[in-house]
């Protein structure tokens, strides 16, 4: 049933997503081809969205995806899915067990955790750079277009930074890109 | 219970939710900003006991912040009122974006827009990565534990295998369980 699969799968993002949004990204990715909910670039395009708009990212992410698949209530009870875990444990951290986070065998499990999701989020983003320079419909065919953004993006954010001591924001990167994208594709 | 105190709540985090781009740590500064500055709801010490907690549990920063503010001032239901006020207005905008995304992207010049920004996506998380390796502990098994993964995610990518990100984060945990036990049994042996 798409309620529950929409409830369990925001679950498991808001139980495992350590790091912040970036680290819930994969998590979210995964559950979301597994069930085949979005097509990957739809999914890519969402983050692009999430992360332009308002509000946590994970939040906005399960209420799109609820709501394509299963309107009003689906993007409640994919909201409910991935806010209900971190809720919970802080209500439960707060209000019994302060001393819980310094247990080694609890913090074993973090340190164990953290790094992966590291190593997840890094392989998440080399292999979409990769697929949108590289790959056309899974195969092997180099995209100039995509090829020239990319490198164009990142010398603009280099410079940015270098010049101005700080890193460009998201959201000025997307708007970059999407000119970038008009100019080279087209109106 | 303060009078008033649970629309007051509700309130203050919608405006927070409204009002930060980008989530996560852009958002602690505005909550900082209104919940210790403005309101006194709680002290810049519990604001960064919160911030230590929200790194070490999982979830949306910006929801452990609520639920936690809205806990200490008043109990369970001031903890709903402030969550569900991080999470309403975000809510509704990206249920109205939903509604109309598919025709929107029909219009080409849209399409091509999003043509580029999907180059973008990559790269900010790739760059979210970069900044998440430069503030890892420098020592020996972090850096195996984050390669590990790394690697194994990408074959995942690569070969479109079916297994859980999840499962890889399980035996990860579990990994470093078993290395603390043994290395504190090695320490106690001696």
């Amino acid at each position: 049933m798409i309620y529950l699969d929409l409830l369990i799968g925001f679950l498991k993002v808001g139980c495992f997503a350590f790091g912040g949004a970036y680290g819930a990204i994969p998590l979210i990715r995964d559950v979301v081809m597994s069930y085949g909910w979005l097509s990957d670039e739809m999914f890519t395009y969402m983050v692009a969205v999430s992360e332009s708009t308002p509000g946590p990212i994970m939040v906005n992410l399960a209420t799109y995806i609820g709501s394509q698949q299963a309107g009003f209530l689906g993007a409640v009870l994919a909201t409910l899915g991935v806010v209900l875990p971190s809720f919970i444990i802080i209500i439960v951290l707060t209000a019994l067990l302060k001393t819980f986070l310094k247990n080694p065998y609890v913090q074993a499990v973090i340190h164990g955790i953290k790094p992966c999701i590291i190593g997840i989020v890094l392989a998440t983003g080399v292999y979409m750079m990769l697929k949108n320079c590289l790959l056309k419909n899974g195969v092997f065919s180099p995209d100039i277009i995509t090829i020239t953004i990319t490198a164009a993006l990142f010398v603009v954010s280099y410079v940015y930074k270098k010049t101005k001591k700080k890193q460009l924001s998201p959201i000025m990167l997307i708007v970059i890109s999407a000119v970038m994208g008009v100019i080279a594709y087209g109106v | 219970m303060k009078k008033g105190i649970l629309t007051d709540l509700f309130a203050t985090f919608a405006k927070i939710g409204l009002f930060t781009f980008g989530g996560g740590y852009a958002m602690i500064a505005l909550i900082e900003n209104e919940c210790v500055e403005k309101k006194g709801w709680i002290t810049t010490d519990d604001m960064s006991t919160v911030t230590a907690i929200a790194e070490s549990t999982p979830g949306p920063i910006a929801i452990n912040c609520a639920t936690f503010t809205g806990y200490m001032q008043a109990g369970f239901a001031g903890a709903v009122s402030a969550t569900l006020g991080m999470i309403t207005p975000s809510f509704l905008i990206i249920y109205l974006i939903s509604m109309f995304f598919d025709n929107f992207l029909e219009i080409t010049f849209i399409a091509s827009a999003f043509k580029g920004i999907k180059v973008a996506v990559g790269i900010l998380i790739f760059q979210a990565a970069v900044t998440m390796i430069k503030k890892m502990k420098k020592k020996l098994r972090p850096r195996l534990f984050m390669i590990t993964a790394f690697v194994a995610m990408m074959l995942i990518n690569i070969f479109s295998l079916k297994f859980s990100t999840i499962w890889l984060l399980v035996i990860a945990a579990v990994a470093n369980v078993m290395i603390y036990t043994i290395t504190s049994m090695k320490k106690e042996a001696k």
